[in-house]
């Protein structure tokens, strides 16, 4: 963050009469330091500033309509003892059913699955992903077929696809059963979880892919060349100028990947429905609140998720500087 | 340091388009040579290939004596200037410039020195550590040349490397390159759309049209033989003038009266196949109010009248535009300027540019009788552009023997 502080743009005050250009770039520094300098504001900017917030202001009424009841509904749920077996037990007792929840080691294995299967997919996705969009990338001919293939998987309703890979799996009847010698696979946990990252894998990373192909696009032509020129090889045009120029559109693909898999819930419940400890959070929320119809402790499932959720992307917003790719990125470094 | 040579080399895009078509060039060692041409006439893909950024489809290309065709572009040891400086925009001030060195598996110190050394001599030294982002379009443009110059490479690349500066600051660095290569020596290939870069910076010009070599020679020699109507077109600002020139009865019939011709010129017009129409050019310094001219001058030219339309006084001269009477010059050639050149060929009627002296009392609307001089003419073929009065490499004007 602001970068420029006093002694900085002071000097390119300075410079800048020395080359003749002087005020075109010495307003800079003092846009860029943003908010630190509680400057009045000019007529203009507030103006600005005013029509800014009429513009959004319908679509975040209709983002607080949609959204807000049901978060402050599910947290009101959650300091309740209420299960709809028993209604007449119901009662506030404050944060109670989350002493429970954390307590319980259901929770914590669930919660252990479910981050195992964001961080792997996640990475395998980025890998997979990058190599995807580079061939994306820089295919000439068949441009569009090469795309359309890509994309595909992603295209698939994620219950359809589940049920086809459960079936590959399935003893007797699936092509893949076999592959790893006889047995189930589905039917143990450490290849179940395996099935599902695959499964999981194999419909995201074209999305990753895609979102990655975004950020190829923002390095320059010309940049790359100049690297070429300046003795880099291959790899090192990758990693020391497209990652690092590309880097905005990557943390966006990975906090967009990431969010989504740590709310995995289609494939599991597909393919092993939660048996042997393959379940995630979303899983066993589920299980509690709609099948168990414990309103309170499923609502406190929920309530954790959306808090893990919401740390998860303030990380990745506050503590990597993820901003919307394109958006202007040296006043985040 | 090193000598680069072209020879018959040639680039076709898969797309069928022929970028480049056999062209032959040898740059010696430590010359600065500029290519010149309008849009699109293949100056930056020429460039490219000697990089090793784009492929070369036939020919040879060598770099002190060795054909580096099929070099990777790092293996060829040069440096590049881009239009859009191409600074990594990760990377502060010194690390861009330390990146070549960086690469090169040089030692920090050394690193250090050849970047402290290179700001120094590029004024950079108070921006080290900034970001590119934070600089202005004059010192980015700095920035990528003290990338060039810390790795001291057998050759210089520029792409339009001043094009994105405002003219103030592209004058001021023209100079910075200018003293930086004469200090360097190192053979440097300049491209660049600007007339003035191109005959101020380098040793010798090429200038490229559609894929192919014009003329190459020093930026006077262009100016003055210039070998067809395009290069006499393109050299000069303001550009030369063209009329439309009838042979008749061993003369020529112009919108500027009925101009001899010389002994050469006759021979050269009497071929069957020779063209009954010509078009005749003159530079706009060539022509002088004939109230001003001494008798011995005059006699070496010829006056004619006309309307003054506009009097542009620069102090030091005046730029007085004639309009004159009968058919326009045309030719593929002019036309193709006046594409690249927006309005300057395009006027309606026939437009005359002249610069005279600034004692001449001309004025806005009257009649005014104007000298020009006829050794300084030259004639064109219409139909291929060649220009006839160019005798061994030199142009005689119109009355050379
Ligand atoms: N990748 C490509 N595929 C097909 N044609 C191309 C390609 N790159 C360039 N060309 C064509 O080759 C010709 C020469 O292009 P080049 O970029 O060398 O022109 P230039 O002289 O540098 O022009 P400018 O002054 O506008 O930069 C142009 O007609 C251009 O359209
Ligand atoms: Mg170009």
């Amino acid at each position: 963050m602001s970068v420029n502080a006093t002694p900085a743009g002071a000097d390119v005050a300075a410079d800048e009469t020395a080359t003749g250009t002087a005020g075109r770039h010495a307003a800079v520094p003092a846009q860029r330091s943003g908010r630190a300098p509680k400057t009045p504001l000019s007529e203009n900017k507030r103006a600005e500033r005013k029509l800014g917030w009429l513009l959004c202001a319908p679509a975040a009424l209709v983002m607080l309509l949609v959204t807000a009841y049901p978060i402050l509904y599910s947290i009101w749920l959650s300091l309740q003892r209420f299960d709809l077996r028993f209604p007449a037990e119901r009662e506030f007792i404050g944060l109670e059913n989350y002493v429970t929840v954390l307590t319980n080691e259901f929770w914590w294995t669930a919660f252990g699955v479910t981050m195992l299967i964001t961080v792997v997919t996640v990475a395998v996705e980025l890998v997979l992903g990058m190599g995807l969009a580079l061939i994306m990338h820089r295919t000439l001919v068949g441009r569009g077929i090469v795309r359309t293939a890509a994309l595909i998987p992603y295209g698939i309703v994620t219950v359809v696809a589940a049920f086809s890979w459960r079936y590959a799996w399935t003893p007797g009847t699936g092509y893949l059963a076999n592959v790893f010698g006889e047995g189930a696979p589905l039917t143990e946990r450490a290849s179940s979880l395996a099935i599902v990252m695959l499964a999981e894998i194999w419909k995201t990373t074209p999305f990753m892919a895609l979102l990655l192909m975004a950020g190829l696009a923002l390095v320059p032509e010309d940049l790359l060349k100049a690297a070429s020129t300046d003795g880099a090889t291959a790899w090192q045009r990758f990693t020391k100028v497209m990652l690092p120029v590309m880097k905005p559109a990557i943390l966006v693909a990975l906090l967009f990947r990431t969010l989504d898999a740590f709310r995995v819930f289609d494939n599991i419940y597909v393919l092993t429905a939660g048996a042997n400890e393959t379940s995630s959070v979303s899983m066993i929320a589920y299980n509690n609140l709609i099948r168990g119809l414990n309103l309170g402790i499923g609502s406190t499932m929920s309530v954790l998720i959306f808090l893990t959720v919401a740390i998860i992307a303030f990380v990745f917003v506050k503590l990597f500087g993820t901003a919307a790719p394109g958006s202007d990125d040296g006043e985040r470094r | 340091m090193a000598d680069i040579v072209l020879d018959k080399v040639s680039k076709k895009f898969p797309d069928g388009t022929v970028a480049v078509a056999e062209v032959d060039l040898e740059i010696a060692d430590g010359e600065f040579v500029i290519l010149v041409g309008p849009s699109g006439c293949g100056k930056s893909t020429t460039l490219n290939m000697i990089a090793g950024l784009e492929d070369i489809s036939s020919g040879e290309l060598r770099i002190a004596g060795e054909k580096v065709n099929d070099k990777a572009p790092r293996e060829r040891d040069i440096a590049m200037v881009f239009q859009s400086y191409a600074l990594y925009p990760n990377m502060t001030v010194r690390e861009n410039m330390a990146f070549p060195l960086r690469l090169a598996k040089l030692d920090k110190e050394t690193i250090n020195q050849k970047v402290d050394e290179a700001a120094k001599v590029l004024e950079l030294t108070a921006l080290l550590d900034r970001k590119p982002a934070n600089l202005s379009g004059g010192q980015r443009q700095r920035v990528a040349m003290g990338r060039a110059i810390v790795r001291q490479p057998k050759a210089f690349l520029m792409d339009e490397p001043l094009s994105n500066l405002d003219a103030k600051l592209r004058v001021q660095m023209r100079t910075v390159v200018s003293r930086l290569q004469k200090q360097l020596g190192t053979t440097t290939v300049y491209v660049t759309h600007d007339q003035t870069e191109a005959m101020t910076l380098g040793d010798r010009v090429v200038i490229m049209r559609g894929g192919a070599i014009q003329q190459v020679g020093p930026p006077q020699e262009l100016y003055d033989h210039p070998r067809n109507l395009f290069v006499a077109g393109f050299i000069g600002s303001p550009s030369m003038n063209f009329l439309h020139a009838a042979v008749e009865d061993g003369k020529l019939k112009t919108a500027l009266g009925d101009v001899p011709i010389g002994e050469r010129v006759r021979r050269e017009l009497e071929g069957a196949d020779a063209p009954r129409e010509l078009i005749l050019g003159i530079r706009p310094e060539h022509f002088e109010d004939a109230e001003l001219i001494d008798d011995e001058t005059r006699r070496r030219g010829m006056e004619f009248d006309a309307p003054v339309e506009i009097v542009e006084s620069m102090g030091s001269d005046k730029y007085v535009y004639f309009t004159v009477e009968g058919e326009r010059a045309s030719a593929a050639e002019l036309e193709e300027l006046a594409a690249d050149a927006g309005a300057d060929f395009s006027g309606g009627g026939s437009n005359l540019v002249t610069r005279l002296s600034a004692e001449s009392p001309v004025a806005e609307g009257q009649n005014r009788r104007v000298w020009f001089n006829l050794e300084k003419i030259h004639l064109f073929d219409p139909t291929n552009g060649r220009n006839l009065t160019l005798h061994e490499g030199r142009a005689a004007g119109a009355l050379g023997d």
